[in-house]
């Protein structure tokens, strides 16, 4: 059927050629088609081109047709009890229908033209007309039912195409390709993937190494499937067990289209949801795989033992969280992540003890190996003993988290870095929108100097605290219980009256700014501003009862008791943004492919489902959906081609990977300077958080540029790095991972630079509407800025990165300027 | 605040090590305890001296990499991680003594970072439902009863940052055990098995070089997470039903 299809398009292409010589005039209608009978004399007798194409029509048409009454039968004999009452699909109509019709035309056509040379005008008629081909078209075309007949001809055929050519392809496995899944409708995409991906003979699996960089969620649940299916898996992570990762802080919940409280959710909503929530910023396809996947992660996890809210009938509990209007977010009490890495981790290593996953705890990726263009290993320092170990790979899966920590206080942990990715960047893997930032509006506010980490509350306290200030400026150093109703200002119910405290999170943090900046903020004076707002349980608690607030969120108000030494059920909390997520990262594929072969990113170290702005509880989603269920069945489709050639140690590309790393690791031992690694990164915080933050200006990011390139030029310069590199040393942990992000904070203010608009958690002061709000600019910023590295051979060295633009595409959903008012 | 701080120092795992003497300055009740190492570091580091090393990274009670022996208590004198305790729990001029885990199970890397890798390896031994990824039910098929399900989530809340072990005077890791095997004893996955399980646990745990429990209550006691000693019983209850039936 599909053969024999497009014998008929190519035809049909070369008879529109023809044709078109109609409107050359007679003479030139008349030379081709006598030209057609002469083609190939006198090798062909006269018409014997003619001949030939006739004989391969008339087999195509009965081999078509033979086939199409085939599938016709086989349908019906599929369901001999028809249905009473049934929807003819229209593609099915169009095919069946339209095929026969175009049958009936096509004897008619020949009868007309060739066979019977027929003149349907009563006015030009005889052997002058029927044997002069370009006057009998004129003749017949001006007969009103023929040209009727013809214009019908052709809209069935355009129909019977439009489904057959993508039909043909299909059939014919041609539709494999990058453009081709875009034109594929949405929801087919991950299906049609998940079965052209090539598999791996489960035999040959074992022969076949796959390294892991990083043991979070991503991490973690990625490892365990790769060892599960029976690849030979390699596990590194920085921290001295898998299971510490800094998933492990998420608190809030995760997301899942079950739509257990029948609330109108479902995978399209989630979806939906997610890509305003990024602000329109993030890759439609992507971003719907993840709501289709993120059902089975829940099953999944609950297989797993992960102790979920449950209510007392024993199913699940959801909560709503902020960015949406339906209660979607499974959680466990204030320590979702927790569960939810235990979960993966012991998953993981029930691999450890079958053997298919080894594990390298207390180790730091330090570069990429990539052989003739395919990444093939790593270079990993063992953090106890110092040693540098090269370790070959059929691919190499980066999880390695986000680089928050580039702003020195953020709410990650004190390892978290960018170097495993920073290092692929160098090696040719391209960074993907470095300048989306996602600041957390729930944190709780700097309380001095000495701060060396900001810690978060989960944002599901939005669900029941309201958030207010003062009025009056003059009452910002009261006793906020002293402050009556009618003098506190519930901003966000003032200004966003249908999503009120549930905005999405960029949204509450620069409104959170914008009420500091006005002179209204709480707590201490940090400089000329006190940096707080109040997140106010009063009411839930009088409305639901202090022990069942206790219940919900007892864990978050012990925490903030405990750092701040005040009683949130008391007193209102005090909260301002901190910087908390990246939706920056590698870019990569609709595979998880970065621009390196074999090199694959998952989880925030990639780019690709958040957009602009992350809604929360979807870090979790998107960690565990690359991990279990994306990388899993794309990762095959590279292996497929493996094993590849084995890799002596002493290769070129492997020696010259290691020699780095070892000239790196001495260099920053020897300059001995004067200052310490945490004053040079305290001080790139300070700077990415004035210019790169929350509010960013063309003035301060050119600033930023030129302060962050002399402070790195210092840090090579002067930095104090002591200890041997020959044992446990945290301060020359931190050098190499603070040297790194001197290079990225540059890279996320030259982004933030070019990128003229204000979308999401990036927030340009140029770019905003009359009140305030961030103003897109699609028409010149409906794209994924993927940056390469340039230049720069050596330590802290940089040259001017390349832009590549991805353009987005939304078929499936409307572009809108967000609004939650 | 001005404190003096004696500080186990120790080079590497084959090295001898003895408790230093330092003092810092100007400490803010506001500051964590490991802020104020930071502070103390940054002042070694300006005098030429090998910073201390400890281990610590999410620094907000969650992740268990913290964890030091503050003046004889774990995790010091308030029940939370070293990282949540905040200086405003001592006094001016006070002497703290810091210190390492000490458990056999649990060897000196550096200074105050020990090796807790035993804990791995006891997961590894049974510490999990197996359920490979792609097989589950819908999550609601099997309904789970509120009384389980908490008591399953009071169990996991451990953060297997090793407490326990180093308050416990006989050097045991019985309330990390108790806690893993309660935590999918408690749920209807963890049934298949439940009895094989709690055996293959319990014998590395005793591999490992841990000490027996005798029930003093000092690793409950010490826990940042509050896990309950009842969890042991539920081990102990386990470990006698598999060994009636199964030996």
């Amino acid at each position: 059927m599909a053969v024999t299809g497009l014998v008929f398009v190519g035809y049909l292409l070369l008879h529109m050629y023809g044709n078109l010589k109609a409107l050359s005039g007679e003479q030139a209608f008349n030379v081709y088609a006598e030209h057609l009978r002469t083609f190939g004399e006198p090798i062909l007798p006269y018409g014997g081109l003619l001949w030939i194409v006739r004989v391969v029509l008339i087999v195509s048409l009965v081999g078509h047709a033979y086939a199409a009454f085939a599938l016709w039968a086989r349908a019906g004999n599929a369901r001999r009890t028809k249905y009473a009452a049934g929807k003819a699909a229209l593609r099915t109509a169009w095919m069946r229908w339209g095929g026969v019709f175009l049958l009936l035309f096509l004897v008619w056509h020949l009868l007309h033209f060739t066979v019977v040379k027929i003149s349907p005008n009563a006015d030009a008629t005889g052997p002058d007309v029927v044997n002069n081909p370009n006057r009998l078209l004129v003749a017949s075309f001006q007969v009103w039912w023929m040209t009727l007949i013809y214009v019908l001809a052709m809209i069935a055929l355009a129909l019977h195409l439009s489904h057959g050519v993508f039909s043909a392809m299909q059939t014919l496995g041609w539709t494999n390709s990058a453009a081709s899944y875009r034109r594929a409708t949405i929801a087919d995409m991950w299906r049609t993937r998940q079965f052209e991906a090539a598999l791996v003979n489960p035999s040959n699996r074992r022969k076949l190494d796959v390294i892991m960089v990083g043991t979070g969620l991503a991490g973690a649940s990625g490892a365990a499937t790769l060892g599960e299916a029976g690849y030979n898996v390699k596990v590194f992570c920085y921290q001295d067990s898998p299971r510490r990762a800094h998933s492990i802080a998420a608190q809030g919940g995760i997301n899942a289209a079950k739509n257990y409280k029948e609330d109108g959710d479902s995978v399209y909503r989630l979806f939906y949801d997610t890509v305003k929530g990024g602000d329109y910023r993030a890759r439609e396809s992507n971003v719907y795989r993840l709501a289709e996947v993120s059902a089975n992660i829940i099953d999944q996890c609950v297989a797993q033992g992960v102790p979920f809210a449950r209510e007392y009938g024993g199913l699940l509990d959801n909560r709503s969280f902020g960015g949406v209007q339906v209660s979607r977010t499974f959680y466990a009490r204030g320590q979702t992540g927790q569960q939810l890495l235990i979960g993966a981790y012991q998953a993981l290593e029930r691999q450890v003890a079958e053997g298919t996953v080894q594990q390298f705890s207390r180790h730091e990726m330090l570069e990429l190996i990539v052989v003739d263009g395919r990444a093939r290993g790593i270079i990993a320092r063992d953090l106890v003993t110092g040693a540098i170990e090269t370790h070959i790979a059929d691919v190499v899966v980066l999880a390695s988290g986000g680089y928050g920590n580039v702003f020195y206080l953020s709410t990650n942990a004190m390892g978290s870095n960018v170097t495993a990715t920073w290092r692929a960047h160098r090696k040719g893997a391209y960074m993907a929108n470095p300048c989306y930032t996602q600041i957390h509006p729930t944190c709780i506010p700097v309380s001095g100097e000495h701060q060396s980490k900001l810690t978060l509350m989960s944002e599901s306290l939005r669900n029941d605290g309201r958030i207010w200030v003062p009025k009056n400026r003059e009452d910002c150093d009261k006793d906020p219980r002293d402050i009556p109703e009618e003098d506190r200002d519930y901003y966000l119910e003032r200004i966003y009256p249908s999503f009120g405290n549930l905005v999405p999170r960029d949204i509450a943090s620069r409104q959170a700014k914008n009420v500091c900046d006005d002179g209204r903020g709480v707590g201490p004076l940090v400089g000329d501003f006190r940096r707080g707002v109040y997140l106010d349980f009063s009411d839930a608690i009088k409305r639901l009862g202090a022990a069942a607030v206790e219940a919900k969120y007892g864990n978050l108000f012990d925490m903030y008791a405990r750092i701040t030494g005040e009683n949130p059920y008391q007193v209102p909390m005090r909260i301002y943004p901190a910087v908390h997520y990246v939706m920056g990262g590698l870019w990569v594929d609709y595979d998880l492919q970065s621009t390196i072969p074999g090199l694959f990113v998952t989880g925030e170290a990639n780019f690709s489902d958040h957009g602009a702005n992350r809604l929360g509880a979807s870090a979790l989603m998107q960690g565990l959906a690359d991990g279990y269920f994306v990388l899993p069945n794309t990762i095959r489709d590279y292996l497929a081609h493996g094993p590849f050639t084995p890799l002596a140690t002493d290769d070129p590309a492997v020696a010259e990977a290691r020699g780095s790393v070892e000239r790196r690791t001495a260099r920053l031992l020897e300059i001995n300077g004067e200052r310490s690694v945490d004053s040079f990164h305290k001080e790139l915080g300070m700077i990415m958080w004035e210019y790169c933050g929350m509010e960013r200006t063309e003035e301060g990011l050119l600033k930023a540029v030129d302060l962050i390139r002399g402070l790195r030029e210092e840090f090579w310069r002067n930095v104090r790095v002591l200890g041997s590199a020959d044992t446990l040393n945290q301060s020359l942990e931190k050098a190499g991972r603070v040297a790194d992000f001197l290079e990225l904070g540059e890279l996320m203010c030259i982004d933030a630079l070019h990128r003229r608009e204000s979308c999401g958690g990036h927030f340009r002061a140029e770019s905003q509407t009359e009140d305030g709000e961030a103003m897109r600019n699609d028409d010149d910023f409906l794209y994924v800025a993927a940056w390469e590295f340039r230049g720069g051979e050596g330590d802290g060295e940089m040259g001017t990165p390349v832009l590549h633009k991805e353009d987005l595409v939304y078929d499936a959903v409307e572009l809108k300027q967000r609004s939650y008012k | 605040m001005n404190l003096t701080l004696r500080i186990w120092r120790q080079a590497g795992p084959r090295h001898k090590g003895e408790l230093r003497t330092y003092k810092v300055k100007d400490i803010s009740p506001d500051m964590s305890f490991l802020e104020m190492l930071d502070v103390l570091n940054e002042q070694l580091n300006a005098a030429g001296e090998e910073p201390i090393a400890f281990d610590s990274d999410c620094r907000e009670g969650i992740c268990g990499t913290c964890g030091l022996m503050i003046s004889g208590e774990a995790h010091g004198p308030e029940k939370t991680t070293t990282c949540q305790l905040h200086m405003r729990s001592f006094s001016d001029g006070e002497v703290i003594t810091i210190e390492p885990w000490r458990a056999n199970a649990f060897p000196v890397i550096k200074d105050l970072v020990v090796d807790r890798g035993a804990f791995d390896r006891i997961i590894q031994a049974g510490g999990y439902i197996s359920v490979n990824t792609g097989s589950a039910p819908d999550a609601h098929a099997t309904p789970v009863p509120k009384r389980n399900a908490d008591r399953a989530f009071q169990a996991a809340e451990c953060i297997q940052c090793g407490a326990c072990v180093a308050a416990c005077p006989n050097a045991s890791a019985m309330l990390f055990l108790g806690s893993k095997v309660t935590h999918l004893a408690e749920l209807p996955q963890g049934q298949p098995e439940r009895m094989a399980r709690v055996v293959k646990m319990v014998d590395q745990h005793d591999a490992e070089g841990f000490g027996g429990c005798t029930n003093v209550g000092a690793c409950s006691q010490a826990c940042p997470k509050g896990i309950p000693q009842d969890v042991i019983s539920t081990l102990n209850f386990d470990l006698r039903t598999a060994l009636r039936g199964n030996r």
